[in-house]
């Protein structure tokens, strides 16, 4: 059996900075990254711009085989795994064979999750979390003529702006009373719903599909309402799911719950296995409840953390908790969102709007600090903004100034505090 | 590895005139509008002014949460290089960076950062106050990193002393082929001549005596010459043995032109030996034999430190018209580094002197993590200056401080001027005024 010091599971953003922050300690120790998927390292960040043609499907890699080679990296990519065997520190894949590990990173991810609608199973339909996924989006969207986004979460926006920049008629279905729920409030989500229905496109809210059946286009989707669409191009995009399947013959060991459940070094319960990003559940920063954070600067820092871990490195520091952070580009104009939008008990909000130029901020403080900051048009530091979260920095002396001028202010700050 | 050129900071010098940001405007988008510049000044003359500029990380943050690979650290300038035909406006990077050292230019519709300018920083030769600095050290660690350390691992230095890196970067330029003495003091108090048997240098070193180093080096030379084998003959002695009972020996040699390089390490005393005063120890200064408030001083005053002027040794030598002498400190290392060379292929000629100037932590009680800024100041006073001289050229500065800090800035950063009256300062300040004028009419008669 082959047998490895450092194994590494996945390819995207968590494994990929485990893997450099094994080799800033360790650059001898036997290291494996194995992956399911069959292309150079990318990040599922990137696809909405391979869809729209804007990133070759090949000039999109994170890393090449220079950067292995010189690293010393055995990259194997095409092969899953099926199975972990935590008692006896093996993987098997899915070709039937098994890797030995000394240490084990799952950084497995999250995949699309499918919705159990009746019919589902009768109709096809895209999903985009893959180069392939893509790159086949890509291709139906040159010959659509009436689409359809189930789920009005980033990764269905950009799709349906792709959608409707190509020519194509689309309309979005989102249970959800708004757009892109649980990223942006209503009023933000206001502004990205205008400059949606302004460039063409139809938006259901509240709205629900009931059933889908095979049609003379493509599918008819039933709503609850009872209202029925046409769509030759089906798109779900209802939310994640983490990629957590091999862990049937150590469900017992490794502890899980909607993802693999890791304390603040990212370790899992299970003796000489770690998990970070989409697939991992760690503590939220504003809670000591365990998450999911299924975002790219969270992966890339769970990963970074375990790797660390693994490799003994006396650098690390624990895991603060997942702070949510989001930033979005849509038609040209640009929101972010840094921290939580829940205000908590004796929290104030802070919004200013001006209707004019589209611009709209919200800041929510408690006992004078930070918790969440949120701009639409309004361009701050969003790296800034996160330090200010988690440090806890009293805002309350330049409160005024701050929600005045976030961005100018915030950079004074960080200069005086951590520059 | 490679060290990499940096954009330094200082806070303290800038006065928010904005040149900085409208030279790296109209650099990079060819207008002058500061709200697109990549360096970006904040804050208030009240407040202190801000800095907001990419630090080019070791390890960036910014390239780590790319989805697109289109930033990407150069292993060879260190500089962190945005890809525009990979980068699709995600802001990603944004929220990465703690340092606010990428950001949306909204005009353009992308993000832009700092690229250092292949080299060469608008931002630097805009700023007139000098708030800004191209600090480019690093080519002398990518030059001689890689070389041979020629003193042992571990040497005894006190908490703080630069005096191990100068030992370690002179020997570093030197080479293998060097014959070394080290006279009393703390150079072989820190191991160069090591302990229990075993030398603390990886080249022949001896221990001569204070009063005949440069004597004895010149004998080795010599002896080495009839041999038929070029070596370089090097001495890294104290100023106390150099400016007071070494002094007819050194001086002596300088007078024959012995093909030999003397190298002082001036701290200002007797350092190893319990801090007692030399020649070189300034006017005012605290040493234990020179102490603050005990015995009696001129008129019947309680003592206050020591009460004479300090004697300039290289001036000295400047008049024996050696084949080479020049002054340097460790805080401006490419300087001394450039002296070191031009000192080293002196020294096949003819005899060849470096002044180095070296707080010491311990006897002129400074916090340990200062050596350098109290190194800086003393510059940055003109309490010292950097020049060199060679009978062709005559003497030249080699970093002419133009609007010089007052003296008390140097004073106050360390304990041994603490008991200053203001007549001590004011006799300090016009010391100071009085030397570097004599330095500069020596520069204006070389150009005669
Ligand atoms: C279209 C889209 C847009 C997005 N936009 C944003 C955004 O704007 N901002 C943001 O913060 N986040 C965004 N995200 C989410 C972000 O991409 C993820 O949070 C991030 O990629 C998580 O990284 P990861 O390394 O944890 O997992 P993933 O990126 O999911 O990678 C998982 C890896 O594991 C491999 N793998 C899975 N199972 C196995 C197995 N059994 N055996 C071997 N290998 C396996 C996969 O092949 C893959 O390489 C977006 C996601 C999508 C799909």
């Amino acid at each position: 059996m082959p047998n490895t010091k450092y194994l590494v599971v996945g390819s995207s953003h968590a494994a990929l900075e485990a893997v450099q922050a094994i080799r800033m300690h360790d650059s001898e120790g036997s290291l494996t990254l194995l992956t399911r998927d069959s292309h150079l390292p990318y990040s599922p960040t990137v696809l909405p711009y391979v869809v729209s043609g804007r990133s070759a499907p090949n000039a999109v890699a994170l890393r090449d085989d220079a950067y292995f080679t010189q690293h010393k990296v055995d990259f194997v990519r095409g092969k899953a795994v099926k199975s972990l065997h935590a008692d006896r520190n093996a993987v098997e894949l899915d070709d039937g064979s098994e890797i030995a590990y000394e240490r084990l990173l799952l950084a497995t991810g999250a995949s699309p999750a499918i919705p159990p609608i009746e019919g589902i199973g009768s109709v096809s339909y895209h999903v985009l979390r893959t180069l392939d996924d893509a790159t086949k989006l890509n291709a139906a969207m040159k010959q659509a003529k009436q689409a359809v986004v189930m789920g009005a979460g980033l990764v269905g926006m950009h799709a349906a702006e792709n959608l409707v920049k190509a020519g194509v008629p689309v309309t979005i279905v989102e249970m959800a009373k708004q757009l892109t729920d649980g990223y942006f409030d209503a009023t933000a989500a206001g502004l990205i719903e205008k400059a949606f229905t302004d460039n063409g496109a139809k938006i259901l809210t509240g709205s629900r599909v009931v059933k889908l059946a095979p049609s003379s286009l493509g599918a008819t989707l039933t709503l609850d309402s009872g209202a029925t669409l046409e769509a030759d191009l089906l798109l779900v995009a209802t939310g994640v799911r983490a990629n957590i399947g091999f862990l049937n013959g150590s469900g017992a060991l490794v502890a899980h719950d909607r993802g693999i459940l890791v304390d603040e070094t990212m370790q899992t319960s299970a003796a000489n296995v770690w998990a970070a990003g989409d697939v991992a559940q760690a503590k939220g920063f504003f809670s000591e409840d365990k998450v999911m954070n299924a975002i790219l600067p969270d992966a890339a820092e769970q990963g970074r953390i375990a790797g660390q871990a693994m490799v003994g490195d006396p650098g690390l520091r624990r895991y603060p908790g997942g702070i949510p952070l989001n930033t979005y580009h849509f038609f040209g104009r640009h929101a972010i969102s840094v921290g939580s939008s829940k205000v908590p008990e004796g929290g104030e909000v802070f919004t200013r709007f001006d209707e004019a130029s589209g611009r709209y901020l919200k800041a929510i403080f408690l006992d004078g600090r930070l918790r969440g900051i949120y701009g639409v048009n309004e361009f701050f530091d969003g790296g800034v903004m996160c330090q200010l979260i988690l440090r806890g920095t009293d805002l309350t002396p330049v409160k005024e100034r701050f929600l005045a001028e976030p961005m100018k202010v915030g950079r004074e700050l960080m200069s005086k505090l951590w520059r | 590895m490679s060290a990499y050129a940096t954009i330094a900071f200082d806070a303290a010098k800038c006065d928010g005139c904005g040149k900085c940001m409208s030279a790296c405007s109209i650099q990079k988008v060819g207008a002058d509008d500061t709200a697109r510049s990549r360096i970006q000044i904040g804050g208030s003359a009240d407040a202190g002014f801000e800095l907001a500029l990419c630090r080019q990380c070791g390890d960036p943050r910014c390239v780590a949460v790319c989805p697109a690979g289109a930033l990407s650290k150069d292993g060879a300038s260190g500089v962190i290089g945005w890809d525009a035909t990979k980068c699709v406006d995600c802001l990603l990077c944004t929220v990465g960076c703690a340092y606010a050292g990428i950001a949306l230019d909204a005009e353009a519709g992308h993000v832009a950062k700092c690229d250092m300018c292949a080299g060469a920083p608008a931002c630097v030769p805009a700023c007139p106050t000098g708030a800004l600095r191209h600090v480019t050290t690093a080519r002398i660690y990518n030059e001689v990193g890689h070389w041979e350390d020629l003193f042992a691992p571990g040497l005894a230095g006190c908490q703080g002393c630069n005096t191990e890196l100068l030992m370690r970067h002179t020997l570093r330029r030197a080479g293998p082929d060097t014959v070394l003495a080290t006279p009393p003091g703390c150079v072989p108090g820190m191991g160069s001549v090591g302990f229990n048997g075993t030398t603390g240098t990886k080249v022949p070193v001896f221990h001569p005596l204070l009063t005949n180093t440069a004597a004895m080096l010149a004998g080795i030379k010599r002896q080495y010459e009839r041999k038929g084998r070029e070596v370089l003959a090097m001495a890294i002695a104290g100023d106390g043995g150099a400016s007071d009972v070494g002094f007819q020996s050194l001086s002596g040699a300088a007078e024959r032109n012995e093909r030999i390089f003397f190298m002082v390490v001036d701290n200002e005393g007797y350092m190893n030996t319990g801090m007692q005063r030399s020649s070189c120890t300034p006017y005012g200064a605290w040493t234990s034999t020179t102490p603050v408030g005990v015995g009696k001083g001129p008129a019947g005053m309680p003592s206050q430190g020591k009460t004479q002027d300090a004697k300039n040794l290289p001036l000295i030598m400047v008049n024996h018209r050696c084949e080479y002498v020049a002054t340097a400190s460790t805080a401006y290392m490419e300087d001394l580094y450039d002296k070191l060379d031009k000192a080293i292929a002196a020294s096949k000629r003819g005899f060849a002197y470096l002044h180095v100037y070296s707080p010491c932590t311990t006897g002129w009680r400074f916090p340990t993590d200062q050596n350098m800024e109290v190194a800086r100041k003393a510059v940055e006073t003109n309490f010292v200056t950097l020049w060199e001289y060679t009978p062709q050229e005559g003497l030249s500065f080699t970093r002419r401080i133009d609007q010089p800090l007052p003296v008390t800035e140097y004073l106050k950063a360390m304990g041994r001027f603490r008991h200053l009256s203001n007549d001590q300062i004011s006799h300090i300040q016009s010391k100071v005024v009085e030397n570097l004028a004599f330095v500069k009419q020596l520069a204006q008669v070389a150009k005669v």
